[in-house]
């Protein structure tokens, strides 16, 4: 895929922000707020770093590869893909709707192409990402896998099983990023159930800690992911921290848990969208 | 006494052992398949193919959630992943790792689930599930296979290492007859009619298919004609040979080490009631937890044995 200019790119972020926006809207359901603070993340990853093919085939030999574990995200991961060619973006119309491709979580039944594996039920995506990555060590494919968690999910203990394993083993070809926002849906990650000092946790399973202080600056996240790569290859699974704000472009979305899981009524869509500039065309 | 058997035995071996030897083999003939186990490699007799394969094993430790999420993942990639535990660990503690990242997901996963049931004996309830055929058998996509001796067990191995999806294999601790042949060919969904009879049927899974061996004897010696099919998938079930079974007999006891409730019984009175309603027997566990106690002792004690078979055919002929 050809690489594009940052201005290009964070005219992407704002139509992933649109179209998110719009989905939810339509359906009156889903996950509006962690998608638009991962919106540089999903735009930095698809169109810049990832070695990818939206082609698309299940077995990704030969590719980098990407897993949601926090799938209640899937709006923003399937503007991403829709925007990188994987399927059609007039699809982004049938989210959540009924006989769609574009399920309430991420699926693999319908055969979305770039998806997978099912998440949706928390914790289960690191110890994917994990097992693709060893797989890859075996098929001699020295292609990156990747994987997005929340930080609310780092309250499953699955998820430590996994980061224990991982160290464990060595898994070296795997960039793990938790989406470091603060916020769950029943408010702020430290009232709800405190995650402490999160990088002296993954330092202490044995993880590189990459710091990615603003998430949301696409500049900062694309150098971020650059590190992040120079990481891999030496021995220990690289973990991105990545600082985000949950609602991220919107003035009355931003840093709160309110917008976890609520969709915007037609008055809110349309403030909403007269803060981000239709920049690729709405679906 | 002794009993005129239509299958006899020389030798008893756990059927453990027949999943070890058969993971062995599919080891040697596909470099696709992988091992996982979370520290129970001994016990699943999976120490071989580590050893012979160490880059193909993968220990996991005792995490078993994380272990089943690693095998969908390593799917990813075109490996065939066999994660082996106890089948407690194997089913009730990661049900929702297997139900989305496994069955839903339809991942090539062999699922392998020892120390099944309450031949377990001594560790008890806590380790004896008895719950796993119901929990498996209700996810879409599952095939749910419990293979009844040594040799079975290690044909059904090596016969859903070439089956593309997630399957549940379950077998179990105890030393216990191999009665049947070490050159059978496994066909997965395909019933086996061991004995054919016409008064009752007497449908088995897993050890209890010996139990039902041994209870056709004793039903003959009383001029009772039974007809032995050992169910050795239990999902897809097939229910062309139940059904043509059960319009020969008009009755029929089905014979299981698990609960009575979600097990082969269930599948076989769904399929009796939907298709040709007809008398049916369940030998099972009565909704009750199991106990420390030898295997013997625990099958006498909860039912699952040959005598109770035979109790329960006379039932179900009462019914007729």
């Amino acid at each position: 895929m050809e690489k594009l200019a940052i201005e290009q790119l964070q005219k992407i972020c704002t139509q992933l922000r649109r179209d998110v926006l719009r989905m939810v809207h339509a359906v009156q359901s889903g996950h509006p707020g962690a998608p638009l603070g991962c919106a540089e993340f999903f735009v930095g990853l698809y169109f810049d770093k990832l070695r990818h093919n939206p082609d698309f085939n299940m077995d990704g030999k030969g590719e980098d590869l990407f897993f949601l574990s926090n799938g209640h995200l899937s709006a923003g991961w399937y503007s991403v893909l829709a925007r990188s060619g994987y399927f059609p973006i007039e699809e982004l119309r049938t989210f959540r709707k009924i006989n769609s491709r574009l399920q309430g979580h991420p699926a693999t039944e319908e055969g979305l192409p770039g998806i997978r594996i099912a998440s949706g039920s928390l914790g289960q995506g690191l110890s994917v990402a994990i097992g693709a990555a060893q797989a890859k060590k075996l098929n001699g494919d020295d292609t990156l896998v990747y994987v997005l968690m929340g930080d609310g999910e780092l309250q499953e203990g699955q998820v430590w099983e996994a980061a224990m394993y991982g160290a464990h083993y060595g898994v070296d070809n795997l960039i793990a990023t938790v989406d470091y926002n603060g916020q769950q849906i029943d408010g702020p990650t430290e009232k709800v159930m405190d995650l402490k000092n999160l990088k002296a946790k993954w330092e202490a399973f044995g993880w590189e800690v990459n710091e990615i202080k603003n998430g949301n600056n696409l500049q900062s996240v694309l150098d971020g992911l650059e590190k992040a790569k120079s990481m891999t290859g030496k021995g220990k699974p690289v973990l991105n921290l990545l600082y985000t704000e949950m609602g991220y472009g919107v003035d009355f979305m931003v840093g709160t848990h309110k917008w976890h899981g609520s969709p915007p009524n037609d008055e809110q869509l349309a403030n909403a969208l007269s803060q981000l500039e239709e920049t690729l065309g709405d679906y | 006494m002794s009993l005129d058997l239509k299958f006899t035995y020389t030798e008893k071996k756990d059927t453990r052992s027949g999943f070890g030897d058969g993971f062995l083999e599919v080891g040697r003939n596909n470099p696709d398949v992988v091992g996982l186990c979370a520290d129970l490699i001994g016990s699943l007799k999976m120490g071989a193919f580590q050893k012979e394969f160490p880059d193909r094993f993968f220990q996991t430790g005792i995490a078993e959630a994380n272990m089943i999420g690693l095998a969908a993942g390593m799917t990813i990639g075109g490996k065939i992943p066999f994660a082996g535990t106890f089948a407690n660990f194997a089913t009730g503690r990661v049900y929702d790792q297997i139900r989305q990242s496994v069955a839903y997901s339809e991942k090539n996963i062999k699922i392998c689930a020892s120390h099944a049931g309450l031949t377990l004996g001594e560790d008890g309830a806590t380790h004896q599930i008895l719950e796993d055929v119901g929990m498996m058998k209700m996810l879409p996509n599952m095939t749910v296979i419990n293979p009844c001796d040594y040799n079975q067990t290690k044909a059904a191995t090596i016969a859903i290492a070439d089956h593309h999806g997630p399957v549940y294999l379950r077998f179990g601790r105890p030393s216990w007859p191999i009665f049947t042949p070490a050159d059978q060919k496994f066909e997965i969904g395909k019933a086996w009619k061991m004995i054919d009879g016409k008064d009752v049927t007497i449908f088995a899974t897993g050890h209890l298919v010996w139990e039902a061996v041994v209870a056709e004897a004793m039903l003959r010696e009383e001029g009772i004609h039974a007809e032995v099919i050992n169910i050795h998938t239990i999902k897809p079930l097939d229910q062309e040979a139940i059904l043509e079974s059960v319009a020969k007999t008009g009755c029929a006891v089905s014979a299981e080490e698990h609960q009575i409730n979600g097990g082969l019984g269930d599948s076989i009175a769904q399929t009796l009631i939907l298709h040709h309603p007809a008398p049916l027997e369940y030998v099972g566990v009565y909704d009750q937890f199991g106990e420390s106690g030898t295997p013997a002792q625990l099958l006498e004690k909860y039912g699952l044995n040959a005598e109770n078979i035979v109790k329960a055919a006379k039932r179900a002929l009462e019914r007729k």
